[in-house]
């Protein structure tokens, strides 16, 4: 391939915008001061220590796990399947249906959040834990869709009426054979969802409650009040958590599948 | 009645775009027969009927006396080969074959003796534990012919199985599956846009256009004896010309000019055709009748002969020769179309 000098100055820059302020937050959660300072004039895993003996990271991470967690599997229960129906039929009205089910990606998380918020929360009067999964499962249902979804579209639906014609029913050949063949897809949905739902503030934003905030909108109130590296801490802890997992997808299907 | 019967099936999408219409069909048990036209004639159409996948708004499906048209899928008991092969890509070709088997709840003994019997026929001996994708097309093929045949199905339907292998392979597997057909004795529907693929293979042919048969028949009356224009030009047919009856034997085309043919139909007013390699090129005035002259206006080198389009008063024809004698652009030359090779449709 030729080289060309001024598409590499450009790409080096962007890539130097884009990751700059990454590495200085990853090395000001080292540093030894009270606030955050860069460059750092001390060596320190205090801040870490800081978040592991933290009650409120502590409690907060563990709620963010789960409802990640929760959110995802719903997700996936619902998307699967409206997955594999708008591969395989010809429904009618299927683009329709296809933006409907990826609307949350085009409406942003705040307006999201804050309708759940009004109307399940304020009107309704649900309780907020509910009310917060329900956000996130919305949140990440269209990547589980999108993504097993181009999972369907490469599998060839002759396979499934293979397996009718040696005797299996519809619902079996479903899991015989259709399953078994889009988990790459299903994994790299699981994965992002979890990250998505992970990372999310605008929704979590506002469904929050005693006993109910998730890490990132912990994090943002700490930010409020407090300036220490505690923040770099967890941002590192956070940054690493999410390589593992994009490091997984990339072994298991490949980044490239995302993209789509 | 025949053992596989199709009466009047007719499908179409959305109550109006007919696919296939008023389709008749009778197949004699342990017969091959092809489904054989362009793409989109119907034959894939009717194969999905007979497997189950596409029910027919009209029409029945009838084998050895039962009615099938509302049995699904699953307990219709047939072999599919897909053009794809469709193999399950995270089984091992051992298991790709026992997936019928296992449906059935067969007993692990009797399992394994049908797997090793299918294993053999199929020549599949030491590809046993391997996935499909480390497999070749033609391996992958025979494959998907020992899946559809463990279960004993009561009929065998390949849907363009060859297509997807090369011209070598595609001879050999055609054989084979021939040999295996007539060994097993078992009823088979063949679909395919190869004609030469399809007369090698099959019993009968059953020339498909526009969602309905044209012709159905053996492939050697299908050779020779095209009932349609269609079917004609389909196989191979180039020549076409308006004639009118005179007395029998004996027509008249536009010019007036008496043409003799052999196989008279008793059609009033019909088409004579004749392949491009079944006209001569005459220079001596040896033969009196069936003389018709033209103008070469193209010359074509096909290897083994030239193919000539002349222009002549009857409208443009092609012929094929392979005679020392090479015309060019200009020349004129007169051609006989002998009487025992013009068909009538």
């Amino acid at each position: 391939m030729r080289k060309h000098k001024g598409l590499m100055i450009i790409s080096i820059l962007v890539f130097a915008f884009l990751f700059i302020p990454l590495i200085i937050i990853a090395v000001t959660a080292f540093g030894s001061e009270a606030t955050i300072t860069f460059p750092i004039h001390g060596f320190s895993l205090q801040w870490f220590v800081n978040v592991f003996e933290s009650e409120s990271f502590m409690s907060s991470l563990l709620l963010s796990g789960e409802i990640a967690l929760l959110a995802t599997l719903l997700a996936l229960l619902v998307g699967v399947p409206a997955a594999y129906a708008l591969a395989r039929y010809s429904v009618v009205g299927k683009k329709l249906l296809k933006s409907f089910f990826l609307s949350p990606t085009i409406i942003p998380g705040i307006v999201v959040g804050y309708a759940l918020y009004q109307y399940l929360v304020l009107s309704l009067g649900f309780p907020v834990f509910e009310s917060l999964l329900l956000g996130h499962f919305l949140v990440v249902l269209p990547y589980v869709i999108r993504i097993v979804g181009s999972s369907l579209d490469q599998f060839d639906f002759a396979i499934e009426e293979a397996a009718l014609s040696l005797g299996c029913q519809k619902g079996q050949a479903f899991f015989k054979v259709v399953l078994p063949n889009i988990t790459s897809g299903i994994s790299a949905a699981f994965m992002l969802s979890f990250i998505n739902s992970f990372n999310n503030i605008p929704v979590s934003m506002f469904l929050t409650g005693p006993g109910v905030t998730t890490l990132p909108t912990t994090l943002m109130n700490y930010i409020e009040y407090n300036y220490d590296p505690t923040v770099s801490a967890v941002s590192v802890l956070l940054m690493l958590a999410t390589i593992v997992i994009m490091f997984i997808v990339e072994k298991t299907l490949g980044i490239s599948a995302l993209a789509k | 009645m025949a053992f596989l019967s199709l009466k009047d099936i007719a499908v179409a999408y959305h109550q109006k775009n007919y696919i296939l219409q008023g389709l008749n069909l009778d197949i004699e048990k342990g017969e091959l027969v092809s489904l054989l036209g362009p793409s989109g004639c119907g034959k894939t159409t009717t194969l999905r009927v007979v497997a189950g996948f596409i029910d027919p708004q009209e029409g029945n499906f009838i084998l050895d006396g039962e009615d099938m048209t509302k049995v699904p899928v699953h307990k219709r008991n047939f072999g599919l080969v897909f053009q794809s092969y469709a193999l399950f890509p995270h089984l091992t070709v051992k298991e790709n074959i026992a997936f019928g088997l296992k449906m059935r709840k067969m007993d692990k003994a009797q399992m394994e003796e049908k797997i090793n019997e299918v294993v053999e026929v199929c020549d599949l001996k030491g590809l046993t534990d391997r996935l499909p994708k480390q497999l070749s097309g033609g391996q992958r093929q025979r494959v998907a012919l020992a899946r559809a045949l463990v279960i004993e199905p009561k009929l065998l339907l390949l849907d363009e199985p060859l297509s997807n292998l090369d011209a070598k392979l595609r001879i050999q597997m055609r054989v084979e599956i021939k040999r295996l057909q007539k060994k097993l004795g078992i009823t088979t529907i063949f679909v395919t846009h190869d004609q030469e693929e399809c007369f090698s293979i099959s019993d009968k042919v059953a020339v498909m256009n526009n969602g309905v048969i044209e012709q159905y028949d053996t492939p050697e009356n299908i050779y020779s004896r095209p009932k349609t224009e269609f079917v004609a030009r389909f196989i191979g047919f180039e020549n076409f010309f308006d004639l009118t009856k005179v007395e029998e034997h004996q027509y008249k085309n536009q010019n007036g000019d008496i043409v003799k043919v052999d196989n008279d139909d008793d059609l009033q007013t019909c088409k004579g055709t004749i392949r491009p390699d079944d006209i001569e090129i005459v220079t001596s005035a040896d033969k009196y009748e069936n003389l018709i002259s033209g103008e070469v206006t193209v010359r074509t080198f096909l290897g083994k002969s030239y193919q000539y389009e002349v222009d002549t008063s009857i409208g443009k024809l092609v012929v094929s020769s392979s005679s020392e004698e090479v015309y060019k652009q200009g020349d004129s030359i007169q051609m006989y179309l002998p009487a025992n090779k013009i068909v009538l449709v």
